[in-house]
């Protein structure tokens, strides 16, 4: 009894424990060797301490790029990047979000196998972010304990097969089959560009027909790009501020622009390392995951990263990002004009998500599709942000947020849900939502597609 | 032998593509450490072989490793026979 007592306070509530016992429950589900249920067990739970590693880096930055942008401009600035805010965010609530992802790709495998959405969402460090923020919403919301578990897990499972089931129409569209499915959770904004695209353009005068410089390939380095783009951010904003008081306040007398230079690479380094511990991780639940969902759901189709219709069409990739962050710098603007919390333009978010929405754009309207699709898509992650930010409790107070649309989306209905309609209100989300996916998989026509597919 | 397979942020697309190539490596018979990591961290990796989408692969040929540049990420077959290229010209 002590032992239990022991077990379950002191080392199953660490959650660098939880999740390594995820990863150990997976590798014993496989059959794994000895050898590589040890390496594998031990691996990810130091990928979770390498991430509260560099959660510590990334947040001496961002309070110091926040104190300097609450005083040169007088008001909340905030650099939206799904890294930085999870790394935060697990520092607190990483048991709850660890259970989360691990139900919540269960539930992704129960309505995969039980509805007509086949989709298995093999983006996992996706999935880790959203379960991250629904414990961050839902315990805002004032659940705790078991119902905070089982509602978040059925949330995730349903994001996992409604977005990707979204996105299909297009995804059809543009790779020309059924086979491949979408699961990058910017899913929002990419089918408004689409759906922009088809109103607008012409789908007959392709982005793939201009020819591009490709020069800016070079911001495809992660590491490199959020670090030349905060410099420029953080310098900006430390001459906003003034020389005299970040020397004074902040630097300890060190030169105000080396000193915000080097503090945007810390960033850029911070992030690096969350990565690197997002990425060890996922490295044996993933493999897990896809091996136990293949097996189970027959006709499972597996949906992927978003950089997997970038091939289609490499220069809307371009003209996506572009315009994407041309409208977040003219959203930032607008927000610093209306006096509300500023969303400084992430290059992250723009590159990744601009790109794919150009993808989704040209596929259903063209060049015009592209473009304005693309910018749709800038201006909806820059706005976003602000109404998500008061839904998440504590979090909602960091100089750093979720970026990309479906994060921002799903957090924005499930946390008003919670606000105004309290727990009773989030149970009767969740039916409605199960409703919406298990009526269409039991209608007469259905049921009859499915049963002469099983014949051939 | 190591490969290792890079995109963007070395999270998704990467770590999907490093799946279906250890599939690979296994119906083959063939032994080789794989991995996945970011465009930044290519360098330095000492893989011999660097594997990544079109768009990723032109920036890994100055490195100096076998570079594998995929037009489809999930085309397997073509994937496979780029593999084995790259292999039988790392073993001359």
């Amino acid at each position: 009894m002590l032992f239990f007592k022991f077990l379950m306070n002191d080392v199953l509530s660490q959650p660098s424990v939880l999740v390594g016992l995820v990863a150990l429950i997976g590798l014993l589900a496989q059959k794994k060797p000895v050898e590589q249920i040890i390496t594998g067990t031990i691996k990810t739970i130091i990928g979770f301490l390498i991430l509260s590693g560099g959660a510590n880096i990334v947040v001496g930055s961002l309070s110091h790029f926040g104190t300097m942008f609450q005083k040169g401009f007088n008001i909340t600035g905030v650099v939206p990047n799904n890294e930085a805010i999870v790394a935060l965010a697990i520092q607190t609530i990483g048991s709850q979000t660890a259970l989360i992802m691990a139900c919540g790709m269960a539930v992704n495998i129960l309505l995969a196998r039980f509805t007509k959405f086949k989709y298995i969402w093999l983006t996992g460090h996706h999935t880790f972010y959203m379960a991250c923020m629904l414990a961050a919403i839902l315990l805002a919301a004032g659940f705790k304990g078991i119902s905070l578990v089982v509602a978040g897990s059925i949330l995730l499972g349903i994001t996992m097969v409604i977005f990707p089931a979204l996105a299909q129409p297009i995804m059809k569209q543009i790779t020309g089959s059924e086979d491949v499915a979408f699961a990058h959770f910017g899913t929002i904004g990419y089918i408004l560009s689409g759906y922009i695209g088809k109103y607008i353009g012409d789908k007959s005068k392709s982005t793939e027909d201009i020819k591009m410089p490709k020069g800016l390939t070079f911001l495809r380095d992660n590491t490199v790009a959020i670090g030349t783009t905060m410099m420029l951010v953080y310098v900006i904003t430390a001459l906003f501020a003034g020389k005299g008081y970040v020397e004074k306040e902040l630097s300890g007398g060190m030169n105000y622009l080396v000193f915000s230079i080097l503090q945007a690479l810390t960033f850029s380094a911070g992030v690096y390392v969350i990565l690197a511990g997002v990425r060890m991780i996922l490295g044996e639940i993933i493999p897990a995951f896809r091996g136990i969902a293949l097996k189970i759901v027959p006709n499972a189709k597996p949906a992927l990263d978003c950089p997997v219709v970038y091939p289609y069409a490499p220069t809307a990739v371009l003209i996506g990002f572009l315009s994407s962050f041309l409208a977040g710098i003219v959203g930032m603007f607008i927000l610093i004009a209306m006096k509300a919390t500023v969303i400084i333009p992430g290059v992250v978010p723009h590159f990744f998500c601009g790109a794919t929405a150009g993808v989704f754009g040209n596929a259903m309207g063209g060049r015009r599709g592209a473009v304005i699709g693309s910018f749709a898509h800038g201006l909806l992650i820059t706005f976003l942000p602000v109404w998500l930010m008061p839904v998440l409790g504590n979090l909602g107070f960091a100089n750093t947020t979720f970026s990309d649309a479906d994060f921002t989306v799903t957090g924005i209905i499930t946390g008003n849900v919670a606000r105004f309609f309290g727990s009773t209100g989030i149970y009767i989300l969740i039916i409605v939502l199960l409703l919406v996916l298990f009526i269409p998989s039991f209608s007469k026509r259905y049921v009859d597609t499915a049963k002469s597919q099983k014949t051939v | 032998m190591k490969i290792l397979v890079v995109c963007g942020s070395g999270l998704g697309s990467s770590f999907l593509i490093e799946m279906n190539i250890k599939k690979v490596l296994q119906e083959l018979g063939l032994k080789a450490e794989v991995d996945h990591a970011d465009l930044g961290s290519a360098k330095g990796s000492g893989a011999d072989i660097l594997v990544g989408t079109r768009d990723i692969a032109v920036q890994l040929y100055d490195i100096g490793s076998e570079v594998v540049s995929l037009d489809n990420m999930i085309d397997i077959e073509s994937m496979k026979t780029k593999l084995i290229e790259a292999i039988d010209k790392l073993k001359k």
